[in-house]
């Protein structure tokens, strides 16, 4: 079947067996790698994308189902002269060991602070809960989006 | 820049999504590989019939055993620490040919045009196994070998006071975010095969692949990507590692395979799963005169590559930063029918430190001595040092702690957690729950040998490129080196270019385990960085060494634990943890924070279970529990460079495990404070809700 979207504000078409998830779709049929899958059955957050602002896990979307949607990964976060705020507080916290889970943690992140900007740290945990890393204990995770905040407000 | 905290370099693209994580990769006409795994804890294999399957379009192969064995028997996995002709027997076969010993051993490999086709083929296999009774319980396993850690003459040791108990760990593991997976290539015209998601010990891993394809060990390129989390688990040779290359050369094509989560949960090592009975004996002042007793270990199927270390370091380190002058601590290796077990962050180690800790706490209780005046008492002075633990047998190891004032290191714990004044809590009831604060004492060991080399390349326009043995699993290698080589060569970090791990840069490498890369590595890169500032433009470096760092600290927990549903909920927890010598502050603290959060997991939360036929239960992540971002916001870790080990040039102690060592000992001390008034003592590992609410009831 066709699926066509807008990914990372580029237009992208792909043929694909109609079973096929959208985080594989974006992965191996559009070559966009940076989104990771790592448990394939909803839980762990590392394939995170937005799909038209929400956070979306792709692993449990179709790529099929994303015709028409616009799709934003990490690899759209940022250029490729500059880190954004939220990626560069990441940085400077420490927010990440093997950077595995990174890719759904910021864009879970980017998608929270899009809508709301004010988050204190215990919606920032509340949101942050559904993504899980194994390396960095959270603390550092939760500093960072803290501060990345200012970014995000008007 | 050596105790900077320098911002990663890695980072720069993992931020990105420009990392390179095995799965990342793609060669074009590449395959995809899936692997069919036994369904039964134990059984014997009558018949396996791929035909339907082998007609699926886009299927290109599907190998048994039989397919394996045509060039001589199925390999097996050899150990690569710790062997011994005994344990030979307990190796794994690469592929179960008569029969399975666990849920989850491969059976067969079908390669295909997509994964998903290489799935549906798995479903058109037909295996008939006539089941057999599975072993669940390690005290009915069949004894592989027995350790015996030993010093002084603990068995004819007397006492006034002594107390013995009994204590058990539940099974749990590292689960890695990445799942493994290999990306494997053959070239027939060169003779070259070429592999990549090697991970922890690539030259291993080729040396074991060389002679099971029976190959010149230079035919095999072993390539480390990016790799999403190691904690001891992943990059030790799994039969993946032999089916994989093995699928590439017979069809002269590449192959990939990526492991699901549920394969993730069911193949990769387990960890952690014994129990034991201990018994300390004191002075009446609480000086301890003698430990002594023997652990039971479950190791799952086969020995593992690493299975020996598990049960060699409970018994080594049973007595962990404690001076004790005689020790015997025996552990038996049994087997089971459940997943082999391997290494996981501060293996045996975590165990011990639960077992001994509770013990010394139920001791000061009995003794009438504040449980932190009861370890201060026992602890090493730094005059002590080098101070003899326990020598273990077969093979014989010696170790000794190297240097370090170990009552400083739990004096700061004391005054920065406040524990004069939160100790007052322990047994009230507030709000509805019961308070409790526990502090423990641990070391961490470090530096496996037996040596580390590196080559250093000045280039033409001011910089230099690093090459090291020791790999990267997510811990910020790169990094690290990166500051060690900068301060030895005068250069700005930004002139420099750090490569590790793959088997194509150097001769020889030894990897990421015991807590050893940057201590090898870096003392590697000084050597040849000494030979750079000597004149040369390209300058190898070596550093060889057998004598093992000890990190070590305290660790404190503050719990409050609700008597009606038994959660426990962390309230605060501090570590202070010495390393020697720090290299990077943001780096080491980041995994000390880590790993505590990893250990409240298997203190807590998680827990790999079977029935009694072998059925595996938690195989998904709504099954096994991980912590969440949500459940300890309060976690903190001090790091002090004050003892630079005497070991190697840098002064640098292994680090990155130590704050898992103590956690389930001291959360479960706290526990116990705080159901003091009840009578309640915890035994056991998990203290999850319903193991905490039975424990309450059996104590009422």
């Amino acid at each position: 079947m066709k699926t066509r979207f807008m990914l990372n504000r580029r237009e992208v078409e792909a043929e694909v067996p109609a079973r096929t998830t959208l985080a594989d779709c974006i992965r191996h049929d559009l070559r966009q790698t940076g989104t990771h899958v790592g448990c394939e059955h909803g839980v762990c957050g590392a394939c995170t994308v937005i799909v038209n602002g929400a956070a979306v896990r792709s692993c449990l979307m179709l790529a099929v189902q994303a015709n028409g949607a616009s799709v934003t990964t990490v690899e759209g976060l940022s250029t490729d002269e500059a880190l954004s705020p939220l990626q560069a507080a990441f940085r400077k916290h420490h927010a990440l060991q093997c950077g595995f889970c990174t890719p759904g943690m910021l864009t879970t992140a980017h998608a929270l602070l899009s809508e709301e900007p004010d988050a204190d740290k215990a919606r920032i945990r509340e949101v942050l809960s559904g993504n899980i890393c194994r390396c960095t204990g959270y603390i550092p995770i939760v500093e960072a989006v803290y501060e990345a905040r200012k970014a995000y407000r008007k | 820049m050596i105790g900077e905290p320098v911002e990663r370099f890695e980072d720069l693209r993992l931020l990105r999504g420009k990392g390179s994580f095995v799965d990342d990769q793609h060669i074009e006409g590449m395959l995809h590989a899936a692997i069919l795994r036994s369904s039964v804890g134990h059984g014997r294999i009558r018949a396996i019939d791929t035909a339907n399957a082998r007609s699926l379009a886009g299927v290109h192969a599907i190998f048994t055993a039989a397919d394996v064995a045509k060039d001589g028997p199925v390999p097996s996995i050899p150990l690569r620490l710790a062997p011994l002709p005994e344990l030979v027997p307990y190796e794994q076969p690469v592929i179960a040919s008569k029969e399975v010993n666990y849920v989850g051993e491969p059976i067969a490999l079908v390669v295909a045009d997509t994964p998903a086709i290489a799935e549906d083929a798995l479903d058109a296999i037909e295996v008939d196994i006539e089941p057999l009774p599975a072993v669940v319980d390690c005290h009915r396993g069949k004894l592989a070998i027995k350790y015996t850690a030993a010093k002084g003459d603990a068995l004819n040791a007397r006492a006034p006071y002594s107390r013995k108990e009994r204590f058990a760990v539940q099974r749990h593991t590292a689960v890695c975010m990445e799942p493994r997976g290999l990306l494997a290539k053959w070239d027939g015209a060169r003779t070259k095969l070429t592999v990549s998601g090697a991970a922890k010990v690539p030259f291993s891993t080729r040396r074991m692949l060389a002679k099971n394809m029976d190959l010149p060990e230079d035919c095999i390129d072993m390539l480390e990507p990016d790799v999403g989390g190691g904690f001891g688990v992943r990059g030790e040779f799994y039969p993946e590692d032999f089916l994989i290359p093995f699928a590439a050369r017979r069809l002269g094509k590449a192959v990939k395979w990526t492991e699901d989560r549920r394969e993730n949960l069911l193949a990769s090592n387990h960890s952690r799963e014994m129990d034991c009975e201990i018994e300390i004996l004191c002075e009446r002042d609480g000086r301890i005169v003698a430990l002594r007793g023997e652990a039971w270990v479950d190791m799952g199927a086969y020995m593992r590559a690493n299975g020996s270390i598990p049960p060699r370091n409970v018994a080594q380190f049973l007595s962990g930063p404690y001076k004790i002058a005689n020790i015997h601590m025996q552990s038996s290796v049994l087997l089971t029918n459940k997943t082999p077990v391997g290494t996981y962050r501060g293996p045996g180690r975590f165990e011990a430190d639960f077992f001994r800790e509770r013990l010394l706490d139920m001791a000061a209780k009995d003794l009438g001595i504040d449980p932190v005046e009861f370890r201060r008492r026992n602890l090493p002075k730094p005059e002590d040092m080098p101070y003899p633990l326990a020598t273990i047998t077969q093979p014989e190891k010696k170790e000794s702690l190297d240097s370090g004032d170990y009552a400083q290191a739990l004096a700061r714990c004391v005054a920065e957690f406040d524990y004069e004044r939160k100790k007052e809590l322990n047994g009230k009831l507030v709000d509805g729950r019961y308070h409790g604060v526990a502090i423990s004492c641990f070391i961490e060991g470090g530096a496996a040998g037996p040596r580390e080399n590196a080559r250093i390349e000045l280039d033409d326009k001011g910089g230099a490129t690093v090459y090291v043995g020791s790999a990267n699993v997510g811990q910020g290698l790169e990094t690290v080196c990166a500051q060690i080589a900068s301060e030895a060569l005068g250069l700005p970090m930004d002139k420099i270019r750090v490569l590790h791990g793959s088997t194509t840069y150097l001769k020889e490498g030894f990897g990421a385990f015991h807590s050893r890369s940057v201590v090898m590595g870096g003392s590697a890169i000084l050597d040849a960085a000494k030979k750079i500032g000597e004149g040369a433009k390209s300058a190898e470096g070596t550093f060889a060494g057998h004598l093992h760092t000890y990190s070590y600290g305290a660790a404190a927990a503050h719990v409050a634990v609700d008597p009606r549903t038994g959660h426990v909920q962390l309230v605060d927890y501090l570590m202070v943890e010495d390393i020697g010598r720090v290299i990077n502050p943001l780096t080491a603290t980041g995994q000390a924070i880590g790993a505590v959060v990893q250990g409240l997991g298997g203190t807590l939360l998680e827990h790999l279970q079977y029935d009694e036929q072998g059925q595996f239960l938690t195989a998904t992540l709504a099954d096994y529990l991980l912590p969440g971002a949500d459940e300890f916001p309060s976690i903190r870790a001090i790091i002090t460079g004050n003892s630079p080990s005497p070991n190697n040039p840098l002064g640098a102690k292994g680090a990155g495990e130590g704050g898992i060592v103590p956690v389930g000992a001291v959360v479960a001390n706290a526990v116990a404070a705080a159901l003091a008034p009840l009578g309640a003592e915890p035994r056991a590992l998990p203290l999850s809700p319903p193991k905490v609410w039975e424990l309450i009831q059996s104590a009422k």
